[in-house]
């Protein structure tokens, strides 16, 4: 009866979200190394892609919009702009999930990188319908580089809680 | 009695389903959120608490957390000019022959300017007060381009003043809390900026696009711009005073004119704050409300109209006719009642 327990929100969602913060604070920093600024990846969707992946849950999807929120605040874009796209992928990994679970890292690693396109995706447009303004293509691009380079700490995590509840394995 | 034993007990839930509800209605929340935000429009009012407070509390915090990344900054400073010392000093001194030259040029031109400005009798705006402050924040992605500085409304900063770093305007003050302002880069999505040609004064506004580069949009005139032109502020709209040095004109891979910014040549650490509200500031209020208007004058009409004709003067003779005696009344009358414009020579 062991593998039935439930997961602790506090450890699976609690924890990952208030890293999640810490660097992304962290890496706001107006710091110049060689004349070059520090790359902005979106540290949420590291979460938003292991969650889904880990179990379904209720608390999750609002776990994953006070992120977003947050990111809407401390970024000064927006409001709800973040918390919609990854609520996007969020949904998409969701849907997929059967496909996903139990693949290679490779594989797993392609998914994250497409479901991070999609939320950068759904950004971009909304951003367009928001500001009617164009983005930048460039600076989507530079910016989705930079996330989908987080993969392993998604891998990470799901790793660390895949097996803790076997009732959604 | 535990739940599990209860008469719910055995009600079993199916959590995808509960999951995907929970999900439609967390995206519900995020909708109206969007829906509901006026960042766009840029006003005081579309600054809500809560931004406010985020950025009250997230000053202190940034500030900690770059503060170390400040510290290393100046400590590789100087090293580098402990070891550089002496290429920095030949470097120097060719610099400070060069710009000697340039300071006799701009004395020359400095007296020029002041006799034109006399000849022409142009009254030149007074210098706008400004106040200094530290960038904690710094926000880079393509759907945000802002940055938090540490100077808010105690300082007298208000939605709507530019912001300058030593090279040129960075953005605008957008949100104000106590102790903390964000600044809208130019670079940003929502940023619209009139500008216009140093060379050619044509007009264009200034539309950043989330990438370091913004663009010019609505360009008017034959031929405006030249690769390498200097691009100011215009003034128009009484958004930003007139004059205020933005960057230097690029043609873009995709064909059109953008900006590379004179500001992005130095680090924004430090940026100045413009207490620049609007140009009715740059008037002497005081002397506007203490300045008496002329008194009115109306014509009468007895006396432009139904009165005779003036005979016209005749032929001066030897003796002299005595002066006609005014009319008693006429010292007591009402202004009005004079006839003023009957006396008086057109204007």
């Amino acid at each position: 009866m062991s593998g039935a327990r439930s997961l602790n929100p506090t450890v699976w969602l609690g924890v990952p979200m208030l890293v999640c913060v810490g660097v992304t604070v962290l890496f706001s920093a107006p710091i110049r190394l060689w004349g070059l600024q520090l790359p902005e990846p979106v540290f949420a969707m590291v979460p938003a892609f292991a969650w889904a992946l880990i179990r379904p849950s209720i608390l999750a999807p609002f776990a994953i919009l006070l992120l977003g929120l947050f990111l809407d605040m401390f970024w000064g874009g927006p409001t709800g702009l973040w918390g919609l796209s990854l609520l996007l992928g969020y949904a998409v990994v969701l849907l997929f999930r059967n496909m996903m679970t139990g693949q290679s890292q490779p594989i797993l690693w392609g998914w994250f990188a497409a479901i991070t396109a999609l939320s950068m995706a759904a950004g971009y447009i909304f951003t367009m319908l928001d500001s009617v303004a164009i983005p930048s293509l460039l600076a989507v691009f530079w910016q989705f580089l930079a996330t989908a380079l987080l993969f392993p700490f998604a891998y990470r995590l799901i790793d660390h809680f895949e097996d803790a509840d076997v009732r959604f394995r | 009695m535990p739940f599990r034993e209860g008469p719910l007990g055995d009600l079993k839930v199916p959590l995808t389903w509960t999951a995907a509800v929970a999900l439609v209605v967390a995206a519900v929340i995020a909708v109206a959120f969007l829906l509901a935000d006026r960042r766009e429009t840029l006003q005081e009012q579309a600054y809500g608490v809560t931004r406010q407070t985020m950025d009250t509390v997230a000053k202190p915090v940034s500030g900690a957390i770059a503060a170390p990344g400040r510290w290393t900054g100046l400590g590789v400073d100087y090293v580098r000019s402990y070891f550089f010392t002496a290429s920095e000093n030949r470097r120097l001194k060719a610099e400070m022959a060069e710009m000697r030259q340039w300071r006799d040029r701009a004395l020359a031109l400095q007296d020029q300017n002041d006799r034109f400005r006399s000849l022409l009798g142009l009254r030149t705006d007074p210098p706008i007060p400004m106040t200094a402050a530290r960038v904690v924040s710094d926000s880079r992605g393509p759907f945000a381009n802002t940055r938090l500085a540490d100077a808010g409304s105690e300082r007298g900063v208000e939605v709507g003043n530019p912001v300058l770093n030593e090279r040129g305007l960075v953005g605008r003050v957008v949100g104000v809390a106590n102790g903390a302002s964000r600044v809208l880069l130019l670079t940003d999505i929502a940023s619209r900026t009139p500008v216009m040609i140093d060379r050619t004064n044509a007009r264009a506004i200034l539309t950043g696009d989330g990438g370091p580069n913004p663009k010019l949009d609505y360009l008017r005139g034959v031929d405006p711009i030249q690769q390498g032109d200097r691009v100011v502020t215009s003034g128009d709209g009484g958004v930003v005073p007139r004059g205020l040095p933005v960057g230097a004109a690029v043609k873009g891979l995709d064909g059109r004119w953008r900006v590379v910014l004179f500001a992005d040549q130095a680090s924004i650490d430090y940026v100045r704050i413009l207490l620049f509200k609007d140009f009715a500031q740059l008037a002497d209020q005081k002397q506007l409300e203490t300045h008496s208007l002329p008194p009115v004058t109306t014509e009468d009409p007895q006396a432009s109209i139904l009165s005779t004709p003036t005979p016209p003067p005749s032929a001066p003779t030897t003796t002299p006719s005595p002066a006609p005696k005014p009319p008693a009344a006429a010292t007591t009358a009402p202004a009005s009642a004079r006839p003023v414009a009957a006396t008086e020579p057109p204007r």
